[in-house]
């Protein structure tokens, strides 16, 4: 991961040294790849989703009222804001401010961590109903109705890997930071460990609506 | 084209095969961020996975010298396991990552002029990725029980059977990160890191290839990641995403595994199309003909190849609309390969043919891929198919492209690039000899497949009924005439590394960068000034006064 977000040098290991190869576009460029990469991973459950609505739009339709609105509506908001910290951590670091980057990216962790520990709300409320994959409350409904709880953990349970894994990229980037190997001449890892992190909102943006709105 | 004078000696001692680093012994190359060293890396790698896929190719074969039940060498759930190994490794392990990853890694930055790719450290790790995965794989595979499932994990049966097909597909997940990497990676260098000079209509025609490879790991790769790792949540907390008990389908499974598994065919074959471009103008002394019309059919087929997928399930439930659909832009993936074909026989034409191995290699290949492409014809409209499906002839055709069209070309680039690898050459005589026993064992092999198929004989079966016999005969004797070509040519080929006679910068005449560096190259920036790029890759100058 920090390789595609790095544009350090590369100081290839035979002793000669070496090119300053610092190629900010094409750290962007391969930033972009992999998010368009993420993007298809996703978009294989949303091939899924779709095909199984068609199958069952009612059942879809009162599964989907189900699902703790609240919550998600809470969740979108929390994300979007984190979003919106991360930018401005981001704008703070060109500005060669560097304590109010860091309060930013600290912010923008701490909201991550918010969103997961209200996920883990919701998903317990919904185990302590019976609505978890092969429970028995489940298993006695209809076959689209199964389906709907089976995408609903795997998909919104993905994006929530995600999520730790987009805290853990923030994390070193946080270090990066206090070390100073990001600095206001050099931000390219900040800005595409940002990318990652808008990533992650977009999707869950698609999410959102697909279990908690279209009732 | 004169040559560039660098005295063998001092390019042996400048070469990237000597150790400049700190580093000594293996971890000088295990943790060396040099493409080109990631390259050899790869190359050990993969070949050592190829031994193995074609011993248990050959066990497969020797498992038809009686029709069975009775008497047999292996049992039924033994030969489950052969095929699942065979394919499992052959495709993922070997194929998949095939040229992009060996000779792509050592070539591209070179045939662009860049000193490295975009993310050298990245290009490792994707490596590391690889072996990871791999051995993942193999232990996976022993570690509940022989695996029985195919190289597809088709759903259901993946679900049900007791052997360990989380870790095996969680190893395939690993497998298809490191491909990504390297797609994502080639496609950020050759946007990036191209010298002073050389447009995109001034790049060689296997960086056209391997840039067309690219996108199509990057862009179907993700959609088998999610499919495998459905396949984990499945077993693991049973969802029933495609189970039909709780309402799921198990086509939508393979839609979702041939949306991925279908382009990976093009992952294959496309990189060899374009080592058959650059051998067959290198060889015939000529510019390639149709430059524009190869470089873009490279990109057409690989956007016409992400839509076909649905030819692998003609009978496995699909409205006939879809049928139609599919089978019209199978179809229609033939118009791009066809340009490469006619532009590839014109380049030779009037040229000054050189019949050195590299060339022969891609005479077979054609001979061989025309075989395979026909047969192709008949698996991709539905009538023929609903006939053939899932018999001997699947396997031929599919064996017939996939080794005869691309591994034979994987063969011909190492007989092309070694030179320039090692700066050593192999013994000609030997490699015309290797590859005559090998096409002669090829088509032993494959061809009464094809035969045996069109009769009826299904596919993994381990035993066969007793009017198959001769012909299995055949195909099995015929595996064996294969292994021996494929030993007299590695042989010679490693030889050749070590022993070979010493050869100059340039001594098949090529034309584009590589052959204008010191053979072996120098480390680790390859080019001691980065070139400017004048002519279009393909320049002949002398192209004339040979006639």
């Amino acid at each position: 991961m920090s390789e595609i977000v790095g544009s350090k040098s590369e100081t290839l290991s035979h002793g000669h040294d070496v090119h300053k190869h610092r190629d900010v576009q094409g750290a962007k460029l391969g930033m972009w790849l992999f998010l368009f990469t993420e993007l298809l991973l996703f978009a294989g459950l949303f091939l899924v989703y779709a095909t199984y609505r068609y199958f069952h739009p009612v059942q879809f339709h009162n599964a989907g009222l189900e699902t703790h609105t609240l919550f998600g509506t809470i969740n979108t908001m929390v994300l979007l804001t984190s979003s919106l910290t991360m930018v401005l951590s981001i704008g703070a670091m060109q500005r060669g401010k560097k304590w109010l980057a860091v309060t930013f990216l600290a912010g923008t962790i701490l909201l991550g961590l918010i969103f997961l520990g209200i996920k883990y709300f919701e998903w317990t409320s919904e185990i302590r109903e019976g609505l978890y994959p092969g429970s028995p409350a489940l298993l006695n409904m209809s076959d689209g109705e199964i389906l709907f709880w089976g995408l609903y953990y795997t998909m919104t349970g993905l994006h929530a890997v995600h999520v730790i894994v987009g805290m853990i990229i923030l994390t070193f980037m946080l270090v990066f930071i206090l070390t100073g190997t990001i600095n206001q001449n050099d931000y390219i890892k900040l800005e595409t460990a940002g990318l990652y992190w808008h990533l992650i909102d977009i999707i869950w943006i698609f999410l959102f609506p697909l279990f908690y709105l279209i009732n | 084209m004169a040559d560039v004078a660098i005295p063998p000696n001092e390019a042996f001692a400048n070469s990237y095969l000597k150790n400049h680093g700190k580093r000594k012994g293996i971890l000088a190359w295990i943790l060396s961020t040099d493409h080109k060293r990631i390259g050899i890396l790869y190359m050990v790698s993969l070949f050592t996975f190829f031994t193995v896929g074609v011993i248990l190719g050959v066990l497969m074969r020797l498992e038809m010298l009686v029709p069975g039940p009775a008497g047999k060498l292996f049992t039924a759930q033994e030969y489950n396991a052969l095929f699942t190994l065979h394919g499992v490794i052959m495709i993922f392990l070997f194929v998949i990552p095939g040229i992009p990853a060996t000779l792509g890694n050592f070539f591209l930055p070179i045939q662009i002029g860049a000193k490295d790719v975009a993310f050298p450290r990245l290009n490792l790790l994707s490596w590391y990725l690889y072996v990871t995965g791999s051995i993942i794989i193999i232990v996976s595979l022993f570690h509940n029980g022989l695996p029985d499932t195919g190289w597809t994990f088709y759903i259901p049966y993946s679900i049900r059977t007791g052997t360990d097909v989380t870790m095996a597909v969680f190893g395939v997940f690993i497998l298809g990160f490191s491909s990504i990497l390297t797609g994502l990676n080639f496609i950020t260098t050759i946007h990036r890191l191209r010298a002073p000079g050389m447009g995109w209509f001034k790049m060689p025609l296997f960086v056209w290839a391997l840039y067309a490879t690219a996108w199509v790991q990057v862009i179907a790769t993700p959609v088998l990641a999610i499919t495998l790792l459905l396949i984990m949540v499945e077993r693991i907390f049973s969802v029933g995403i495609f189970d039909p008990a709780k309402g799921g389908d198990p086509v939508l499974y393979q839609h979702l595994f041939w949306i991925y598994s279908h382009p990976a065919v093009y992952i294959m074959i496309l990189p060899p199309m374009g080592v058959v471009s650059e051998i067959i103008t290198t060889f015939s002394r000529r510019t390639v003909f149709g430059y524009k019309a190869i470089a873009i059919s490279s990109l057409a087929i690989a956007f016409i190849g992400y839509l076909v997928w649905g030819h692998h399930m003609f009978v496995a439930g699909m409205s006939t609309t879809a049928q139609f659909v599919f089978s019209f832009l199978t179809f229609l993936v033939a118009v791009p390969s066809g340009i490469k074909v006619f532009n590839w026989v014109a380049t030779m034409y009037k040229g000054s043919i050189d019949l050195k191995p590299p060339f022969l290699f891609v005479m077979a290949f054609i001979f061989l891929f025309c075989i395979g492409g026909l047969t192709g014809l008949l698996l991709g409209s539905v009538a023929t198919d609903a006939q053939l499906h899932a018999t001997y002839f699947v396997v031929g055709h599919f064996h017939y492209i996939i080794f005869g069209g691309g591994v034979f070309i994987f063969f011909g680039a190492l007989h092309y690039w070694l030179p320039k690898m090692f700066g050593r050459m192999y013994s000609i005589k030997a490699a015309n000899w290797a590859l005559a026993i090998m096409f002669v064992g090829f088509n032993m092999l494959y061809f009464p497949m094809l035969v045996m198929g069109a009769e009826g004989m299904p596919r993994r079966y381990f035993a066969y009924l007793p009017k198959f016999e001769t012909w299995q005969h055949i195909s099995m004797v015929g595996s064996w005439v294969l292994v021996i070509g494929l030993i007299i040519m590695f042989a010679n080929l490693l030889h050749g590394i070590f022993k070979g006679k010493v050869v100059g910068s340039n001594p098949w005449g090529g034309t584009t960068l590589e052959w204008t560096i010191a053979s072996p190259p120098p480390p680790p920036e390859n080019f001691e000034e980065i070139p400017v790029i004048v002519h279009e890759p393909y320049y002949h100058p002398e192209a004339i006064e040979v006639k």
